[in-house]
């Protein structure tokens, strides 16, 4: 499903070269939940955002299903995500002035669905999460938790089979937080491939696999809680 | 959703700070189109007085003045008839109608009138005053007035009838004459010896043109024993050609007479007229920098405050183009918002404040709508086209915490 192949990343800041990914291979198959851990700054979300064809590598390549993404044109690289990958951001990132309802229909709208279909999904999409009351509601009028809940169904709305969640627990209570893993559990086992950025070890135990980075580079690969969690081993 | 929603909404969210960006193009829309409806009808006013005087071109002799004209043409001296044949033959643009005059002063019933020599047609085609029906209209840009146009028909075919049939044996006697001396059509009128018989009496007009009796001015240059001579040539000459130098191309032409223009009677106006021309410039510009300096100043602004919703817009499949779209579409809701409200308001100041500003009626010119929309959307979607361009370029990693 997902292939990283030798992928480097390194910016330039303030003359001094940073490497932000150094030389990557992994390989997810499709049905996958993996979570990535690391230290603040080791490169995770670099990952994450190669993964999901927002940022080109230096180096390497990276696979989405069978097209090298970074060789696809940029509205073709829009197209990809608009279809098979749905991000969950740390903040939510939902837009402040749209209802929850507006905010689950903005991906829908980009698909170019009819209005009357995107309410009807957006509203379906919002019962799945338990938000049916809260449809009318702006993100500001929503705990931290309903506001999660409306970004997993805003990501789910045009049916990836990507998901890339960037730290969807780092902002949340214990409990709202097993609640968010508790959904990523259930879309994985509907068959969506699960790539989770995290600093929780008990989200990152949740995932099938874990990946360890440090300082841009994949130190180890683990299995999770699901397949019996297990202490680093060997590199990819 | 729809784009529209998604921008309106941003819009509506966020007012407060699209205030000032608005207010500006709002306030310099507002004065240009309040200056331009005013001037368009200061103008009218001006073509209108243009009208008013009939002739705005005289051909004098050397030694006549413009108070001299206006006191009935009497002066003593003569210029010959044939500089009328010597304009008629000319190549000079824009003589839209030369009238011929020679005036004497006669005693009728104890009251002195002026007995005028005219060449019957070219004579009505210069008084606007008598103009009437569009019959001898001029063209459109030559100050004449739409006005003028649909007067009673009576009138219209009397006029007509006088102006084809002046015979040697016919006069028209203006208005206080025919008050004075007891006259109607069809009566008779002896004058220097001379019986004529009324053809029309002509409506009052209020000025020295009341106290006329007009006879063919063949007819005239004999009861005068003057010869072939006459007092003035009017000319009704075609404003923008006057504005080119039609004046010194005539004086070029007739070297011996002095030639004037009438135009500074209308002068405080046509002064009005440049100074909210120039007012309107002055605004255009204003409005151009400030207005625009403003909007690209707000939407850079906006641009930044957005970087994470537009990355968001980006990851869940947005391309460049329709971020573009959504920066442009929100500079034309605002064009189209500040175009319209200035044309509204600019009206309003104008229909309120033109009376008092420039002493004319004014009314609302729809046009002046269209104007109004084209500079603003143009200045708003000009302005914004850079922010917007570089919403669409922002680096969408923006959206993620860590990078």
């Amino acid at each position: 499903m997902l292939r990283m192949e030798n992928v480097s990343k390194t910016y330039r800041h303030r003359g001094h070269v940073v490497k932000a990914l150094d030389g990557a291979t992994l390989h997810i198959a499709g049905g996958d939940f993996v979570s990535v851990v690391g230290p603040s700054g080791s490169g995770k979300s670099t990952l994450l955002l190669m993964l999901g064809g927002m940022l080109s590598p230096s180096d390497g390549r990276v696979l989405l299903e069978a097209a090298s993404v970074y060789d696809l044109s940029p509205s073709e690289r829009a197209k990809m995500r608009r279809e098979k990958v749905g991000f969950v951001f740390q903040t939510f990132n939902l837009v402040p002035y749209l209802s929850a309802l507006e905010n689950v229909q903005v991906p829908l709208f980009l698909a170019k669905m009819g209005e009357k279909a995107q309410q009807d999904r957006a509203t379906a999409l919002l019962e799945r999460v338990g938000l049916a009351d809260r449809l009318d509601h702006k993100p500001g009028e929503l705990s931290v938790g309903q506001q999660q809940r409306v970004a997993l169904a805003r990501m789910l709305a045009n049916d990836p089979a990507v998901i890339l969640a960037d730290e969807p627990t780092g902002n949340l209570d214990p409990d709202t937080s097993q609640q968010i893993i508790g959904f990523l559990e259930e879309f994985n086992a509907e068959g969506k491939t699960i790539v989770m950025v995290t600093h929780d070890p008990r989200a990152a135990k949740r995932a099938k696999r874990t990946l360890r980075l440090l300082d841009g580079a994949i130190t180890c690969q683990s299995a999770g809680e699901q397949a019996g969690w297990q202490p680093d081993s060997a590199v990819a | 959703m729809r784009l529209r929603t998604l921008v309106l909404r941003e819009i509506f969210e966020r007012r407060s700070q699209l205030l000032t960006s608005f207010l500006a193009i709002l306030l310099g829309i507002t004065v240009i189109v309040s200056i331009k409806n005013i001037s368009h009808y200061s103008e009218m006013a001006v073509a209108r007085e243009m009208d008013s005087l009939g002739a705005n071109v005289l051909v004098l002799p050397k030694s006549a003045t413009l108070q001299d004209y206006y006191a009935a043409d009497m002066q003593g001296e003569t210029i010959p008839e044939e500089y009328v044949t010597t304009l008629a033959m000319s190549d000079l643009a824009g003589l839209d109608n030369i009238s011929p005059k020679l005036s004497l002063p006669v005693e009728l019933g104890g009251k002195t009138f002026t007995l005028t020599g005219i060449l019957p047609k070219s004579e009505f085609q210069a008084k606007a005053a008598w103009q009437g029906a569009g019959i001898f209209s001029r063209p459109i840009g030559c100050g004449a007035s739409v006005g003028m146009m649909g007067s009673d028909d009576k009138k219209t075919l009397a006029r007509k009838r006088v102006i084809e049939t002046l015979e040697d044996n016919e006069v028209l006697v203006g208005a206080d004459v025919a008050a004075t001396l007891g006259l109607k059509d069809a009566d008779k009128l002896d004058v220097l010896g001379k019986t004529f018989s009324v053809t029309a009496v002509l409506p009052q007009t209020g000025t020295v043109d009341d106290s006329r009796i007009f006879a063919h001015l063949h007819v005239v240059q004999d009861l005068s024993h003057k010869g072939p001579v006459i007092n003035a040539i009017e000319v009704v000459g075609c404003c923008q050609e006057i504005s080119k130098g039609l004046v010194e191309k005539i004086n070029h032409l007739l070297p011996d007479a002095k030639v004037v223009t009438v135009a500074q009677i209308a002068a405080s106006q046509i002064n009005v007229n440049r100074m909210m021309a120039n007012l309107s410039l002055m605004f255009l510009v204003i409005i151009v920098f400030v207005g625009g300096a403003s909007i690209a100043n707000y939407m850079y602004a906006n641009v930044f405050e957005r970087r994470r919703e537009i990355g968001t817009l980006m990851a869940l499949g947005a391309n460049s183009g329709l971020v573009l779209r959504i920066f442009l579409l929100k500079a034309l809701i605002l064009g189209l918002a500040g175009g319209i409200g200035g044309y509204v308001l600019g009206t309003i100041l104008a229909v309120t404040l033109g009376p008092k500003l420039a002493g004319v009626v004014v009314l609302p010119m729809p046009l002046l709508a269209l104007l109004a929309v084209g500079i603003s959307v143009g200045l708003a979607l000009a302005a914004s086209y850079f922010p917007a361009r570089r919403a669409a370029r922002l680096d969408p990693c923006a959206t993620f915490q860590e990078v």
